[in-house]
Order: C-alpha cells, then sequence, then structure tokens
C-alpha cells in the first residue's frame, strides 16, 4: 500500500495527541496545548483538524470530509485523499456511514449519532483573542471565568449593527465554565452543538485542542434583551425545498438572479434522491 | 469654652538654610466662649495671622494645646480636624483659594454641601449671601479667579458665613471693602455672634474693631523675647 | 469607625534597591490622600503594591470588603482580588491608553465593568453607560465613538467614568492630570471633587504636582528615596512644612 505509518503520524505522536483530547474531553471547552506536528500541508488548510483526526482514526473507521458543507471543495477532497493514502481508510460522502467526519466551517444537516466522532478545523481557537491580545492574560481570564470581556464584543456589535451581528464563529459557553470558540460555523449551526457525538476541534497553528462531549450543554452568549438567534437566509433550498437546513448564496449571472441552495450537499443530495425539488431543481438537476 | 489656647509655642525650622530655628510664638494661652469676638492686635508681624493658622490647623504647634471643641488640633488626626473644619471651625483667609473654573455660586455653597445640605438650598442661601454682599447676579456662575481683589474677598467672606459654624476665625474681613460692605460684614459678624458663635478676628479698622469685638488680645504678648 | 483602607509596614525591593519600605497608614471612607515626592521617590511602587499590580515583599494591605470585614489584600486569592479591582477598586492610570480599551466604543469602555460583574441587559448597559458620559461631560452623542477620536482630556474623563460605573469606594489615580493642558487639569479636578463628594469615594492619588494634591487630597504623604518622610493635613504639609525635603519640595514649585 504505502509506506506511511498508519495515518501519517507516528504512534508517540498519535498517543500525545490522544492525551490533549482525552484531557479537552475532561475539562469541556478548555483549550488544551499540545505539540502540532509539520503537515504535509499548509497551515490553514486544516492541520490541526487532520492530526485530531489522523489520533482518532483506526483501520474500521469511515470517514467523511467536509469544506463549508461540501464534499467536493478542494480542501475535503485533498483531505479525504491524504487518509486514503496514508491510513487507507473507507470515505464517504454520506453522513450516516461515516464514522469521523472532519468538518471546516459547517455542522452537518442530518442529526449525528453516539457512534461519531466530529472533528473540526480551527483556526484561532481563542474567543477572547479579539479584544485581548495577551496570552498570559487570556489564560488567567478563563481561569478565573472573567469573562465580561466576551459580552464586551457583542455590546460593540449591537451598539454599531442594532443587533448582534456575529454570524459565525459565535462564543458559546460550555457545560456553564468555559467559553469557547466553536471554530467559524455559521451560528445557525450553534443549537446542534448539543449533540449525541463526540466533538474535538483541532488548531494546528496555535497548537490547541479542545472538545465537546457528547449531550453537554452548550449556551451562546448573548444579552436578555438582544437573545441569540440561530439565522438563515429566508428561503428554501433552490434544489431540494429544504426549509430547516443552512443555505449558500450563489449568483447566477451579472443580471442579479442567484440561487439559494443547501450547503450541505450530501444532505440536499439525499432530499433529491427522495423526490423532493426545489424551485430550480428541474433545470439544475 | 470654644477655644481655648494653652502655651502654645510656634518655631519654624528652615532644614536648607543651616537648620536656623525661628521661634515665632511662646505661651499663647487665649480662651474665647461662645457669643463672643475677640479681636487680636499687634503691629503687623506680631503674630496675629500664625496664631490663627494655629488655631486652624494650618501651622503645627510646637507645643502646647489648642482646643476647639473639645478636639485638640495641636494633636488630632487629619480627618479629626477636617471635621472640626467642616462642622465646627470656620476660616476667612484674606486669599481665596479654589478650584479654577468653579462658579461663584458653588464656592459660596460648597461649606454647605459639605455637610449634607441638599443642593437648591445651598444654592439659594449661596444667592443671598452675595446678593447682600453686592456681588452682581451675572458674575453668579462665573468662576471667582476672574474676579477683581474686593469681589473674591466678598466671594471669600459669603463662603465663610454660609454655613453657621461655632467657631469663626476672621484674618481682616474688612479690608479693602467700601462703608457698604464693610457695614453688611459687620452686620453678618454681629449676626454669628447672636446665634452663639465664637469668634477670633483681625481687624484693622478701628471702628469695626470697636463695633465687633468684646475684647482684645494683644499678641506681642506671645512674642518669644517677651516671656524669655 | 473602620478604617478603608489599613497599610502595614509594606515593603516592594527590587533586588537589593528599596521601591518602597516602611509605608504604613489608615486611610477612613470618604478620605482622600495624595502621595508626593519626586521621579523615583518611590510612590508608584507603592501604589501599584496597594492596588495589587505588584505584590508587595512585605507587609499588609487590609482593605473593609463588604462581605467579609477587613481582609488583608496581599494573602487573599488572586481571583478574589481581581474581582475586588473590579468591583470596589478602580485605577486610574496616567495615561488614558493604559486604562482604556482604544478599539472598543466609548459606551463599551463604560459598560465592561458592568458585564464582567454580570449585567446582562444591552439596553440597561447603555443607559448606564449613557448616564456616566453625561456626568463626565462628555456628550452622550460620542457614546459608539472610539477613544482614539477623543481629545486627551476627554480619554481622561472616559477611564474615570470606566472605573466609576460600578460604583467603587475606593479609587487609586496614579497622576491623573499628568500631560493635560492646565486648563483641561483644571475641569478635571473641579470633576474628581464633585465625583469624590457625591459618591462618598476614598481615594490615593500619586502625583508630583503640588497644586493637585492641594486641591483635591485631604492628607498628604511626603515620600523619598522610598520612605514616607512626612505626613499630615495637605494645607500643613505644604504651608508649614516640617522635614527638610518636604520644606525643598514646597519651595521648588515657581510661583505663577
Amino acid at each position: 500500500m504505502s509506506d506511511y505509518n498508519f495515518a501519517y503520524l507516528d504512534e508517540q505522536t498519535k498517543r500525545m495527541i490522544r492525551r490533549a483530547i482525552l484531557k479537552g474531553l475532561a475539562v469541556p471547552g478548555y483549550q488544551v496545548p499540545f505539540a502540532s506536528r509539520e503537515m504535509p500541508m499548509p497551515y490553514g488548510w486544516g492541520t490541526g483538524g487532520v492530526q485530531v483526526s489522523a489520533a482518532s482514526l483506526t483501520p474500521d473507521d469511515t470517514l467523511k470530509v467536509i469544506d463549508q458543507g461540501a464534499d467536493d471543495t478542494t480542501n475535503a477532497v485533498s483531505i479525504r485523499k491524504f487518509f486514503e493514502k496514508t491510513a487507507g481508510v473507507e470515505t464517504t460522502e454520506e453522513t450516516e456511514k461515516a464514522s469521523i467526519i472532519q468538518t471546516r466551517h459547517r455542522i452537518p444537516e442530518a442529526e449525528l449519532t453516539e457512534d461519531q466522532i466530529l472533528v473540526y478545523q480551527v483556526p484561532i481557537p481563542e474567543p477572547l483573542r479579539f479584544l485581548e491580545p495577551r496570552e498570559t492574560e487570556t489564560r488567567k481570564m478563563h481561569a478565573l471565568q472573567e469573562y465580561g470581556l466576551m459580552h464586551v464584543k457583542l455590546y460593540e456589535d449591537i451598539s454599531q449593527h442594532g443587533a448582534i451581528a456575529t454570524a459565525y464563529a459565535y462564543p458559546v459557553k460550555v457545560e456553564g465554565r468555559y467559553v469557547m470558540d466553536p471554530s467559524p460555523i455559521p451560528k445557525f449551526d450553534n443549537p446542534k452543538m448539543e449533540m449525541a457525538a463526540i466533538q474535538l476541534f483541532g488548531a494546528g497553528r496555535e497548537q490547541r485542542i479542545y472538545a465537546v462531549p457528547p449531550y453537554t450543554k452548550v449556551v451562546s452568549l448573548d444579552f436578555e434583551d438582544y437573545p441569540f438567534e440561530a439565522s438563515k437566509a429566508d428561503h428554501a433550498c433552490d434544489l431540494c425545498a429544504a426549509k430547516d437546513s443552512y443555505l449558500d448564496e450563489v449568483i447566477l449571472d451579472d443580471a442579479g438572479n442567484r440561487m439559494f441552495v443547501c450547503s450541505d450537499t450530501d444532505y440536499c443530495r439525499s432530499r433529491r434522491d427522495a423526490g423532493h425539488t426545489g424551485r430550480l431543481g428541474e433545470e439544475a438537476a | 469654652m470654644m477655644i481655648e489656647l494653652n502655651n502654645v509655642s510656634k518655631s519654624f525650622t528652615l532644614h536648607n538654610q543651616g537648620s536656623a530655628v525661628i521661634p515665632v510664638m511662646e505661651n499663647a494661652t487665649l480662651s474665647v466662649k461662645p457669643g463672643e469676638c475677640v479681636g487680636l492686635t499687634g503691629a503687623s508681624g506680631a503674630g496675629k495671622s500664625t496664631l490663627m493658622r494655629v488655631i486652624y490647623g494650618n501651622y503645627l504647634a510646637a507645643s502646647g494645646s489648642v482646643m476647639v471643641d473639645g478636639v485638640d488640633v495641636a494633636k488630632a488626626e487629619p480627618r479629626e480636624i477636617l471635621t472640626l473644619r467642616g462642622e465646627t471651625l470656620g476660616y476667612v483667609s484674606q486669599f481665596l483659594r479654589v478650584v479654577p473654573r468653579v462658579p461663584a455660586l458653588d464656592v459660596v455653597a460648597e461649606p454647605l454641601l459639605a455637610v449634607g445640605t441638599p443642593l437648591e438650598q445651598a444654592r439659594d442661601t449661596a444667592a443671598s449671601l452675595l446678593a447682600q454682599l453686592n456681588i452682581p447676579e451675572r458674575l453668579w456662575n462665573l468662576s471667582p479667579t476672574t474676579f477683581s481683589g474686593g469681589e473674591q474677598q466678598r466671594v471669600n467672606i459669603a463662603r465663610g458665613f454660609a454655613y453657621g459654624y461655632p467657631a469663626l476665625l476672621l484674618d481682616e474681613p474688612t479690608a479693602s471693602l467700601d462703608a457698604q460692605n464693610r457695614a453688611t460684614v459687620l452686620g453678618l459678624i454681629e449676626g454669628a455672634k447672636a446665634r452663639g458663635a465664637a469668634i477670633i478676628g483681625i481687624f484693622h479698622d478701628e471702628t469695626a474693631r470697636q463695633q465687633v469685638c468684646d475684647r482684645f488680645v494683644d499678641v506681642s504678648g506671645f512674642a518669644p523675647q517677651a516671656a524669655a | 469607625m473602620t478604617p478603608l483602607l489599613q497599610v502595614q509596614n509594606v515593603a516592594k525591593f527590587y533586588g537589593a534597591r528599596i521601591g518602597c519600605t516602611d509605608v504604613s497608614f489608615d486611610l477612613y471612607p470618604g478620605e482622600v490622600m495624595g502621595i508626593v515626592g519626586e521621579s523615583g521617590s518611590g510612590k508608584s511602587t507603592l501604589l501599584n503594591s496597594l492596588a495589587g499590580h505588584l505584590p508587595p515583599d512585605q507587609g499588609e494591605v487590609i482593605f473593609d470588603t463588604r462581605a467579609n470585614g477587613p481582609v488583608d489584600t496581599v494573602t487573599m486569592s488572586e481571583p478574589e482580588r481581581r474581582m475586588l479591582s473590579r468591583t470596589d477598586w478602580a485605577f486610574v492610570h496616567q495615561h488614558a491608553r493604559d486604562g482604556l480599551r482604544m478599539s472598543v466604543s466609548a459606551g463599551g469602555n463604560i459598560g465592561e465593568r458592568l458585564m464582567a460583574v454580570g449585567d446582562r441587559h444591552y439596553g440597561g448597559i447603555r443607559a448606564q453607560a449613557a448616564d456616566w458620559l453625561g456626568r463626565v461631560e462628555i456628550s452622550e452623542s460620542r457614546i459608539d465613538d472610539r477613544p482614539s477620536a477623543f481629545s486627551g482630556g476627554m480619554q481622561q474623563r472616559l477611564q474615570i467614568a470606566r472605573n466609576l460605573v460600578t460604583g467603587p469606594r475606593l479609587v487609586f489615580m496614579d497622576e491623573p492630570t499628568g500631560g493635560l493642558d492646565v486648563s483641561v487639569q483644571a475641569r478635571l479636578l473641579d470633576l474628581l471633587r464633585g465625583l469624590v463628594r457625591e459618591m462618598g469615594l476614598s481615594a490615593i492619588i500619586v502625583t508630583h504636582d503640588l497644586a493637585v494634591v492641594r486641591l483635591l487630597a485631604d492628607r498628604l504623604m511626603v515620600m523619598k528615596d522610598g520612605r514616607v518622610v512626612e505626613t499630615g493635613l495637605t494645607d500643613q504639609v505644604l504651608d508649614d512644612p516640617q522635614h527638610g525635603y518636604t520644606q525643598l519640595l514646597v519651595s521648588s514649585v515657581l510661583q505663577v
């Protein structure tokens, strides 16, 4: 097959990463430092998620990789191929069939189960970084639960835009303790984080791993008079007519025509296979 | 007795000029009871203002006791002296010292505010005093730092009489005032006596002195050489 | 009456060099104390040691907490001390930049302490921020502007509002009027005096400007080479200084 060790990383490194993952699961939302390795891809391409996936994979696993919900974008295809080559595991595009799903910026629409692990790629793990540049200070703030600053960010949002304009990477409080950056998922996905699957977060450049165990309480921060809203574009999918999925807006021409489609490609395809058809379903198909 | 001094002495030590010690007062003994006005006399430089500053706590007495309403100013903690100054002991100095920008009306009302008088009431009292002392109403909302010397002096007096201190120190309150304003100030002093204030004053003006003072103390008697 | 702050034998050393040593005093509720001395006299070291920014090497800084009465802030846990510094204590820096978040609007700057103690009502936070802008004489229309768009005097007033919004009982000030124009200084001093009286604040003000302490401070502590050389009623220390160094300091002030 190949001369790679299973899933590229050496066993010692995988153990080190697994220890970080276990610690992360034990202290939900806490950012565990780990010795991130050089991976054969640039930072920003998911090196953190790839290392977490590599440490979690077993030969029996089935891997799915999505980027912004899609299985067929460059980033997703590259990572899928990477593991096909280095681990030889099965891959799939179907959410239900996957045991490990590595994701960039989305949570699949289909409800995940206790048999699944969701691995997030995280660019900047520190939710307080926006207002406090000092790492020593942000660590102390986490340790002492000094999270007033997080609300200053939301206050600024409302004062500037009349509403909480933060649409992605919307900060959450995990199990009533740590404030956590959910990675740049749309805030539409935030409520889904209270799920049955294990959620692992890997930041390669920043060398941090954190985790949310199954059925953990995840609360999006807000104000009493400006409550959190999981918003999405007010349309149905133009291909599969789904009204409950997160949509991407696609510009069709320079005459202002556009379409809204599910960002979760597997979800959209499975609905169309089941016979649902949206406004532009026939033509696009 | 409201004010009672016993064997008070005062000297200045000039540490930066060969530690020269300049004695300025010895064995000052004096008492004033409520409703009484005592005039300090003595040549210029005899130590009238110095004595007043010692009583007010502005100068530190070297020895002796300076009792004002039961508090020994010579030994009291700063906060005790501040309480005394706020509630008991008023002082009208020759110079007005204020925060720039504060309007004259508020400068006068401040001693009342310090004892908890509501703002409106304090300003009413202040306005009536400024009117009595002929400060034109158009000046009330300006800082006294821009006023003439005579006007500043009158603002200073108004401030000293805004609150009914049980003890008052007046350092030449009638200096540089015209006849009409002088009469007003003397009226204020008589009013203070009538309500029982113990007053020590320095008056250069003979008629003013005779009008309000019950007796006189010549501070030349406290000069160090006299004791020697 | 229980002192609000009891400082006992506080010392801070930088290696073998003395930062400050043998400092003891009591501060009562409503009292404003000035600490004066030239650069390097240890006054800022002392202030930072008292305010918990520097751990003192010796001594006790006992604060009369609302919940538990007098507690030594030097030995209390860091979370407790940090909570104190967000609620009952305030610190006004000489440079407003050190005390403000320059990338956050004026309203957000004032609201931060409220949110830090759990205020979660946007409308309420904003109303308090607007009220405080008014109290420090900044137009409410500037509430969404960043402090970088403010003049030096306005920044300093904003810093004061940001600190006082939680109704602290003790304010530490490090050269609060330093670097400001004389006219701007006067306005700030007047404002501080008013706030101190209205709110019954206790304050410790470090400055080298004797005019500032004459107007603001009830009592004075004069420091030289890390030690207190003289204390007393402000006007008494300035008009009748007893120590040679204080006499030198007072006589060095240029008369205008």
